[in-house]
């Protein structure tokens, strides 16, 4: 089973951006929000989608793998950390390599910043600030097992595709329970290029059986 | 766990009660811990309080550095809001030592002056001075009290104390008036008691939700945790909206009604309710009066009438009273989209009277609500701020209550004035020069009254006008004096959020120099009045001493509610007669009301159209509500950073077939005038309605555009509905800066910055992801 980290559900995000505003007020990067709230329907629904760091874990996470200064640490309990900051050179090769779009450039400092899950806080227990706060639980942090005894039948999934590449993360995502599908699909949906749909082509792609992947 | 941060260590005490959600150590009774203070190596504290903001009132810890300074918000774990909190409430501590706060009184003898900062006494006395010179010309009458459902309890029964017996006024009323008097009306008439009937914790265990005109994701966001749960454990949910919010949106059955339609909704439910045998009729014998001519009523209520009135199917009416009915529990909970009418009573009797005719009163996850506004707009008009009450909820036209009240005052009865008139009319009365004098405590009506023509025009006909506030308001830039005036967390007191339950904030800091508590400047007032004597109060502890013997013995007792039972327990719900009660968090569990008669008084209710007609000129339907960065007026929020950042400016949301593109400059015209918007283009609103949010002043101000027709019986201002139109316009208009006091920075450089005003395309807040 996964140990304890955050879930993130969609389908219960109101948009408030307590995460956003809370996690400006986390020490570990204060004054600056590593959150990203997207509106993936806008003009027809209000739906929002929060997406911390994803903490990918296989294969290694794509930011570390290609930092040229080495300066992004994972721990051993699977926490990717901010860029060290005597280290980062500010590149953003990590920007361009992260599939979920987490990590920020400071272009003025020359250095990375991303959620580090509030490592000063959750290394003694505490929750993440934005999981804590969120007033819907659309970011819960607590183990899986926390999750189904507090929402009966949730289902989740901790590996997306992109194009070819599964990446399975550390950050686990509940999907509907009628659309259960894995690994699930990650990013942006192609539906043309060059002209031509491809909407048809890409749907359900990568359905496979890692469902017992789960730690 | 390996490198990094280890010295952080000390600064987050590990407090027990901090648990990381969904870990299970939840308390059921949520409290202060007992060591109330924490302290770690690093001198920081952690002061156990309540947000400041809505009638949730979520318990948070302000972080105080060893200076003694608020400096951080950390999450608390209290039974309320079990750690979460919403973005306001993360915000709320940087208003504490925000740069805008007023640190002297400002004073000039006429509007054409500027404002001089000048000495406490000198504004006392010169305060002093207008009131007795108005009084002296005019009469007791002519000089006013504007209160607010912002403050503790205890300021609240201060100001109603003080109109009556300092100024001998029968002018005090407060800008609750404008929150949920409609629900405390309903539930007066029906219930004979002015609150909700169960705790938020009842919802976690109803099978059928009916949320009913609440934008709960953005109004009260942390109650959304309570809905959620409800759903985990298998209850459906209705929503009842023109707009599919956020909680609309997973509902299992959104009804989008046209709005200042749901009396009509209402009963034709019941109706169905009726027509299909679903109504609890062993319940209504036992426990109701009214229900014979109820049910005549809505028998000329079909769907098929209501569907055309409300522009919704048919079938939505049925599928909703066979849901409802249909549970074994269910609870309906309501705010200022059924309250905010010229019909907002009605829209909650008819509510109440679904809730009483499906036996759905008084038990665990079955019931009503209303879910509160402002912070205490439950317990700001309990103890005799609003113009026909006394404390306890005593009526001011009863002989016998105004009997026990002028025993513990101290005065004659014949010294007591009559009811005065509510806000609204209190403005029209300022207009006729029959008022002429005003003092405004905590509210800031040129953004939040209707119709800002009229309340301006109201305002500059004011001989004097004095306001008590932190941050220089709107409704202060016109007044003649402005008392610099404590924050929340600079004090303490008590504050009932909308399950009545009774909270107690705690002082956090020292005001800045030159601040004082407003139970200070109001007994300063009353003293220079020759009413000192009945005004020795050294703080708010001593006015709450007077306020639980006050209440005593009346259906809102607060009498055995004291400050050491709330630190304890972490709130009480009043009624709670004597100091070993429990209080009372579920109403009518024995099936007795608080009529006489012990039963539940159901009421008719006829639909009527709304104040303002449609024509062809104005076809559409405004209404209006809140967006979740800001609060009421916006004086406070609109001053934090992050806040302005998230949310920098309003806009209307339309429905695609106007054929507008996301951010054009629409201009929305209504019979009181126009004012241009950029176009937030979404079909989560119905076409023949738009909104606009309403925390900002003109040039900007939905308010400018609301009508100011009044509920009948409540008195609350139509805001949810009048006649409409929008048309192409050139250019948005500048969202203005709030006004700023002398000598200060409008926007601290310490916070995120504010944003550029004019957003090229579609307006921020609900469209804009935060990247960089
Ligand atoms: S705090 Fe929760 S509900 Fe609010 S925006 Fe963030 S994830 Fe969504
Ligand atoms: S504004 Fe209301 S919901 Fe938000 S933190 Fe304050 S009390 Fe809680």
């Amino acid at each position: 089973m996964m140990g304890r980290t955050i879930f993130i559900d969609p389908g219960r995000c109101i948009g408030c951006q307590a995460c956003v505003s809370a996690c400006r007020e986390c020490d570990s990067h204060r004054g600056k929000s590593m959150i990203h709230l997207d509106y993936p329907d806008e003009g027809h629904s209000v739906a929002s989608l929060p997406t911390v760091c994803m903490h990918c874990e296989d294969p290694v996470a794509p930011c570390a793998e290609v930092c040229p200064a080495d300066a992004i640490l994972v721990t051993a309990d699977g926490v990717v950390q901010q860029a060290d900051t005597t280290r980062c050179i500010g590149c953003a090769n990590c920007v361009n390599a992260c599939p979920f779009g987490v990590p920020k450039i400071d272009l003025q400092a020359k250095l990375q910043m991303k959620c580090n899950l509030c490592y000063d806080r959750t290394a003694y227990g505490l929750a993440p600030m934005c999981a804590t706060v969120c007033p819907t639980g659309a970011l819960f942090y607590g183990t899986l097992e926390e999750l189904q005894t507090e929402r009966p039948g949730v289902q989740v999934a901790d590996s997306f595709t992109f194009g070819a590449t599964t990446v399975s993360t550390g950050v686990a995502m509940v999907v509907p329970a009628d659309k259960v599908q894995w690994p699930v699909p990650g990013g942006l949906p192609v539906v043309e290029i060059n002209g031509v749909d491809v909407s048809e082509a890409n749907a359900n792609k990568g359905g496979g059986g890692r469902r017992e992947g789960l730690r | 766990m390996t490198q990094a941060h280890a010295g952080r260590h000390e600064r987050l005490p590990l407090d027990p009660s901090i648990a990381p959600p969904g870990t299970g150590t939840f308390r059921d009774a949520g409290g202060i811990p007992a060591d109330r203070w924490h302290a770690d190596q690093n001198g920081e504290t952690l002061v156990p309080t309540h947000c400041c903001f809505c009638g949730v009132q979520c318990g948070m810890y302000l972080r105080v550095d060893r200076a003694g300074k608020v400096f951080g918000v950390e999450p608390r774990n209290h039974d309320i809001n079990r750690m979460r909190l919403c973005p306001k409430g993360i915000n709320a501590y940087q208003q504490v030592n925000h740069p805008d706060r007023l640190t002297a009184p400002l004073m000039r003898r006429s509007r054409d002056e500027p404002f001089h900062e000048a000495s406490w006494e000198e504004a006392l006395d010169f305060t002093v001075s207008e009131i007795r010179r108005i009084q002296a010309a005019y009469g007791n009458d002519s000089f006013g009290l504007l209160g607010g459902a912002s403050l503790f309890s205890e300021k609240t029964y201060l100001v109603g104390k003080f109109a009556r017996v300092a100024l001998k006024s029968k002018h005090v009323d407060y800008n609750g008036r404008l929150c949920m008097v409609s629900a405390a009306g309903a539930n007066k008439l029906a219930f004979g008691i002015d609150r909700a009937g169960n705790p938020f914790s009842d919802i976690l265990l109803t099978d059928c939700l009916l949320i009913a005109g609440s934008n709960v994701g953005e109004c009260f966001p942390v109650m959304t945790q309570y809905l959620w749960g409800a759903r985990d454990r298998g209850a459906s949910m209705i929503v009842v909206d023109p707009r599919e919010t956020a909680i609309a949106r997973t509902a299992d059955l959104h009804v989008a009604l046209k709005p200042g339609t749901d009396s009509a909704f209402f009963n034709a439910v019941l109706h169905v309710v009726v027509a299909e045998g679903l109504a609890d009729e062993t319940y209504l014998a036992a426990h109701t009066t009214g229900w014979d001519e109820v049910r005549e009523t809505v028998e000329s209520y079909p769907p098929a009438r209501s569907a055309q009135i409300c522009g919704v199917p048919e079938e939505q009416i049925v599928q909703t009273a066979r849901m409802f009915a249909g549970a074994e529990r269910a609870m309906a909970w309501h705010a200022r989209g059924v309250e905010h009418h010229s019909q907002g009573v009605e829209n909650c009797l008819s509510i109440i009277n679904l809730c009483t005719a499906t036996g759905n009163i008084g038990r665990p996850g079955a019931g009503y609500g209303t879910i509160t506004g402002q912070g205490n707009g439950q317990g700001g008009r309990e103890h005799g701020q609003k113009s026909d009450l006394l404390p306890g909820g005593r009526s001011i036209t009863n002989p016998e209550h105004r009997r026990q009240i002028c025993e513990i005052w101290g005065i004659e009865e014949s010294e007591l004035p009559p009811a005065g008139t509510s806000m609204m009319e209190m403005v029209w009365q300022m207009q006729r020069e029959e008022i002429r004098g005003l003092i405004g405590i905590c509210n800031n009506p040129f953004v939040s009254l209707p119709n800002y023509a009229t309340v301006k025009d109201g305002y500059d006909a004011l001989q004097f006008h004095a306001q008590f506030d932190f941050f220089l308001s709107e409704t202060a830039t016109n007044a003649h004096v402005v008392f610099p005036v404590t924050v929340w967390a600079e004090d303490e007191g008590v504050m009932a959020n909308a399950e009545a339950r009774v909270v107690k904030h705690n002082k956090a800091q020292e005001p800045p120099a030159g601040v004082r508590t407003d139970t200070w400047v109001i007994c300063e007032l009353a003293k220079r009045l020759g009413a000192g004597d009945k005004f020795a109060f050294p703080d708010s502890r001593a006015v709450f001493e007077e306020l639980r013997v006050a209440s005593a013995g009346t259906v809102n007792d607060y009498y055995g509610i004291t400050y050491e039972r709330l630190e304890e327990t972490g709130g009480i719900a009043w009624p709670c007669p004597s100091t070993d009660h429990p209080g009372t968090p579920r109403l009518f569990e024995d099936g007795r009301t608080y009529h006489p008669d012990g039963k539940i008084h159901m009421q008719v209710v006829e639909w009527h159209p709304p104040m303002d007609p449609y024509s062809e000129e104005y076809p559409l339907s405004l209404t209006t509500g809140r967006t979740v960065a800001h609060f009421l007026s916006g004086n406070q929020t609109r001053r934090l950073g992050a806040l302005v950042e998230q949310t920098p400016r309003p806009w209307v949301e339309v429905h695609p077939s106007h054929g507008f593109r996301n951010g054009d400059p629409v201009r929305v015209v209504t019979r009181r005038g126009s004012e241009v918007f950029p176009a937030l283009v979404t079909e989560a609103i119905r076409p023949d309605t738009v909104f606009v949010p309403y925390h900002w002043p003109v040039p900007t101000a939905a308010n400018a555009l609301t009508i100011d027709a009044l509920d009948p019986r409540s008195k609350i201002p139509e805001y949810k509905v009048c006649a409409a139109r929008i048309e192409a316009a050139e250019r948005i208009d500048e969202v203005p800066a709030p006004p700023t006091a002398p000598g200060h920075l409008a926007y601290p450089e310490t916070q995120v910055s504010r944003t550029d005003p004019l957003p090229p395309t579609a307006p921020q807040g609900r469209g804009t992801a935060e990247r960089s």
